[in-house]
């Protein structure tokens, strides 16, 4: 595989909630194996253009080009291109209706027509990994936070995905499950997934990412490497945001 | 010589013509519940539809029906539409048609409510794994919308039955109108049967009512989320 490739390229990418204009001229490539994480200050829009990569939100103009197709010209099959792109929320948002097995093989199952059995098995292994098997047939609501966003995880992982979009999926665990979630995002980079990730945990953003995007008020305000992005930010913006993170 | 009113219980058949005016009541319940079930839930997705004509008409139904006494819509099925229009139902079928009407618009607000008490984020999930609109509704919306309706819908089914007595006055012989006509034919001879007709006719009540309130409680609690 070329390392070099670009997976996922988005220009000149507009986005309106009503009159008010949310994302502005966002332009940036994703390549394979690359992990992004947008920061910025809440409302910026991070979250907002995540959707907007997969489709769970309309875009104004632009274009969104995934392995070298356009999915922003009306013709989308959504439900094709949504099996390429993992999507992790920030409130777990597992099926409370089924166990942590039955929701992780319901895409393999019903969207990819996989076997029951192949896909439980795979399932389990992928369970196993996160430290989840004894979990299979526990109900969502048995659960840790932790471990429904581990669970999440897998869940979109199990369709195979070439990419995972990760939004705030710590923001709303409590602090001793952050690292659990964390840890297994870090092992997903390390095998190479592609992945772009909304986080306020600095620290995490720095240890994982490839490049650091800056968003504020909707627009990319700079776009570095982690260690530049944190020891020497090039705009008052980011300087100002990287502040409230310290206590000197 | 005055008999003991319970005597009249177990005189001639009345308690099988009891039990065949009961019949009628659960018959003309069952049939007005399962009618108001299938169009209740019709009814209520329509009612989270955004197309503003949907929900006006959606809404002027239910508050027409719900503002409306039953007996009203009784009487103007039965009697007004065979004064007006020469259409003469029976009074069974006037009581299935108001019922359902009723129950339908009930049970659509019920499924309307727990279609949008779903999160957001539970289509959202659905829509990222790659699944159809129709694949979401089916796995994931409707199975958390029956576990929420199933109790509330029990407790409409149980109200429908109880108001089915209000028939007796467009002419339906139900349990409630047998037990007067059994207490009428015996008032001399029997004066206190009222109180162990009715009384009967409170239990025949009960034994169909509680069954399914037993049922409504335990799914609950199995389905505790």
């Amino acid at each position: 595989m070329n390392d070099t490739e670009v997976l996922l390229e988005i220009r000149n990418l507009e986005k309106d909630y009503g009159d008010t204009r949310v994302l502005k001229n966002i332009t940036f490539a994703v390549k394979k194996g690359e992990v992004i994480v947008l920061v910025g200050p809440s409302g910026c829009g991070k979250s907002t253009l995540l959707r907007c990569i997969n489709g769970l939100e309309p875009i104004r103009s632009g274009e969104i080009r995934l392995d070298g197709r356009t999915i922003t010209d009306g013709k989308t099959e959504w439900t094709e291109i949504r099996q390429k792109i993992g999507m992790v929320f920030q409130s777990y948002d597992l099926f409370p209706n089924m166990t942590v097995l039955q929701n992780v093989i319901l895409g393999p199952t019903k969207v990819q027509g996989r076997s029951r059995n192949e896909a439980s098995a795979e399932a389990e292994n992928m369970l196993d990994r996160v430290g989840l098997l004894d979990k299979a047939s526990a109900y969502p609501r048995q659960l840790s936070g932790g471990q429904k966003q581990r669970a999440a995880i897998v869940r979109a992982l199990m369709m195979n995905p070439d990419i995972m979009l990760f939004d705030e999926v710590t923001a709303a665990l409590d602090p001793e499950m952050v690292r659990e979630v964390l840890d297994v995002m870090l092992e997903l980079a390390e095998n190479g997934m592609t992945m772009v990730i909304v986080t306020h945990e600095m620290a995490f953003a720095r240890a994982i990412s490839d490049r650091i995007i800056f968003i504020d008020a909707g627009e990319i305000v700079e776009t570095d490497s982690p260690d530049v992005f944190f020891t020497r930010p090039k705009s008052q913006r980011a300087k100002k945001f990287l502040n409230l993170f310290s206590y000197e | 010589m005055q008999n003991l009113g319970i005597s009249i219980l177990f005189k001639g058949r009345n308690i099988l013509r009891l039990l065949g005016g009961l019949w009628i009541t659960v018959k003309i319940s069952l049939l007005s519940v399962a009618v108001s079930i299938v169009l209740g839930i019709l009814l209520g997705i329509l009612m989270t539809r955004k197309n503003p004509v949907t929900k006006v008409l959606t809404r002027i139904y239910l508050e027409f029906i719900r503002i409306m006494p039953q007996l009203v819509l009784l009487f103007l099925v039965y009697f007004g539409l065979s004064k007006t229009f020469n259409i003469n139902l029976p009074g069974q079928a006037s009581a299935v048609i108001v019922f359902s009407l009723w129950g339908t618009a009930e049970m659509g607000d019920l499924v309307r409510g727990a279609l949008i008490s779903i999160p957001k984020h539970q289509y959202d999930s659905g829509a990222a794994l790659g699944l159809t609109r129709f694949q979401i509704y089916f796995y994931i919306i409707i199975p958390q919308t029956l576990r929420r309706l199933i109790p509330l819908s029990i407790n409409l089914a149980t109200r429908m039955v109880k108001t089915t007595s209000l028939i007796v006055l467009i002419g339906v012989v139900e349990v409630l109108k047998v037990g007067q006509q059994i207490i009428e034919a015996n008032r001399f001879q029997a004066p206190t049967a009222a109180l162990w007709i009715y009384g009967t006719v409170f239990f025949l009540y009960f034994i169909v009512c509680y069954p399914v309130t037993r049922l409504a409680g335990r799914l609950e609690k199995r389905w505790q989320n």
